[in-house]
C-alpha cells in the first residue's frame, strides 16, 4: 500500500542530490567531499527505485543493484587515492592541493 | 499511517543530509551520513524494495561508512577550517541553487509524472526470485563486467597502497 505520490519521491530525491551537490562545491575537506558524492549517488538510486516501483518494472531496481557495486568499488579506490595523497603531501584540504595551478 | 511514515523518513533523510554537509567534524559528518542511509533504507522499504534496503544497509552503512571512519581516524585532520569560500565558488553555487530551485519549481507545478495507481499490482521488487531471474538472463553480461570491475578495483587499491618512493614534497 503506497500513499505518497511519485512526485514526492522525486522531489525528495532532487533535494538530496542538491544537498550533496553543495557539499561537493562548498566543502574543503576531501573526505567530506567524497561523502557528499556518495550522498548524490544514493539520491539518484532513490529516484530510480521510485520510478521502478510506480511503473511496475524491475529494471530500475536491478540498475540500483549495479550502482551499489560500482559505488563500493569507487569508495575503495577513492579512499586509497586520498590516503596516497596524504602520504605524499600531508594534507587533504583541497585549497592546499594546488600543485597544478601555477 | 503510511504518509506519516513517508514524511518521517523524508525529514530524517534531509536533516541528516544537511548534517553531512554542514558538520565541521568529519566523524560527525560520517555519523550523519549513516543516519541518512538509514532514512533512505526506510524509504526503500516503503517502496517494496526490501532487498535493496537490506543491501543499502549492508554495503553502505556496513562497509562504506566504516571505511570512511577508518580513514578519518587514520588521517586525523581535525582543527582546520573547513568553510571560508572564494567569492567565485560562492557565486557559482548560488547560481546553481537558483537553477535547481527553478527546475524543482517547474517540476512541482507542471510535472505530468503521476503514474497510474501503484497499488493496482503489487510491487515487482518485493520478491527475490525476479531479481535472480533478471540477473542471470537479461543482465548476465553486466554481472560479469561488474565482477571484472571489482577485480580491477582490488588490484588498483593494492597498487595505490604501496609505499610510494620519490620526493616527499612535489611542490
Amino acid at each position: 500500500m503506497i500513499t505518497a505520490t511519485l512526485n514526492e519521491y522525486i522531489i525528495l530525491s532532487v533535494v538530496l542530490f542538491a544537498i550533496g551537490f553543495f557539499g561537493v562545491l562548498l566543502r574543503k575537506n576531501t573526505l567530506v567531499i567524497f561523502m557528499s558524492l556518495e550522498l548524490m549517488l544514493v539520491a539518484s538510486t532513490l529516484g530510480l527505485v521510485a520510478f521502478s516501483r510506480y511503473n511496475h518494472t524491475l529494471d530500475g531496481n536491478v540498475f540500483v543493484f549495479f550502482i551499489f557495486t560500482v559505488a563500493a568499488a569507487e569508495v575503495a579506490v577513492g579512499l586509497a587515492i586520498i590516503v596516497a595523497l596524504f602520504r605524499k603531501r600531508h594534507t587533504i584540504q583541497v585549497d592546499e592541493l594546488n600543485a597544478l595551478k601555477n | 499511517m503510511a504518509p506519516a511514515l513517508f514524511h518521517l523518513f523524508a525529514l530524517l533523510t534531509i536533516a541528516s543530509a544537511v548534517g553531512v554537509v554542514a558538520n565541521k567534524n568529519a566523524v560527525n559528518a560520517a555519523m550523519s551520513f549513516l543516519l541518512c542511509l538509514v532514512g533512505v533504507a526506510g524509504l526503500f522499504v516503503q517502496l517494496d524494495a526490501y532487498l535493496l534496503a537490506f543491501l543499502l544497509l549492508l554495503v553502505y552503512a556496513g562497509a562504506v561508512v566504516a571505511l570512511f571512519l577508518f580513514i578519518i581516524m587514520l588521517l586525523d585532520t581535525q582543527g582546520r577550517q573547513n568553510w571560508g569560500f572564494k567569492k567565485l565558488s560562492t557565486f557559482t553555487s548560488l547560481v546553481a541553487l537558483g537553477l535547481l530551485l527553478t527546475g524543482l519549481g517547474t517540476f512541482v507545478t507542471r510535472g505530468q509524472l503521476d503514474a497510474p495507481n501503484p497499488n493496482a499490482a503489487g510491487g515487482v521488487g518485493a520478491a527475490l526470485k525476479p531479481y535472480a531471474y533478471q540477473l542471470f538472463t537479461t543482465y548476465l553480461l553486466p554481472v560479469q563486467v561488474m565482477g571484472f570491475l571489482l577485480l580491477i578495483a582490488m588490484l588498483g587499491v593494492i597498487v595505490l597502497s604501496r609505499k610510494i618512493d620519490g620526493p616527499e614534497d612535489a611542490k
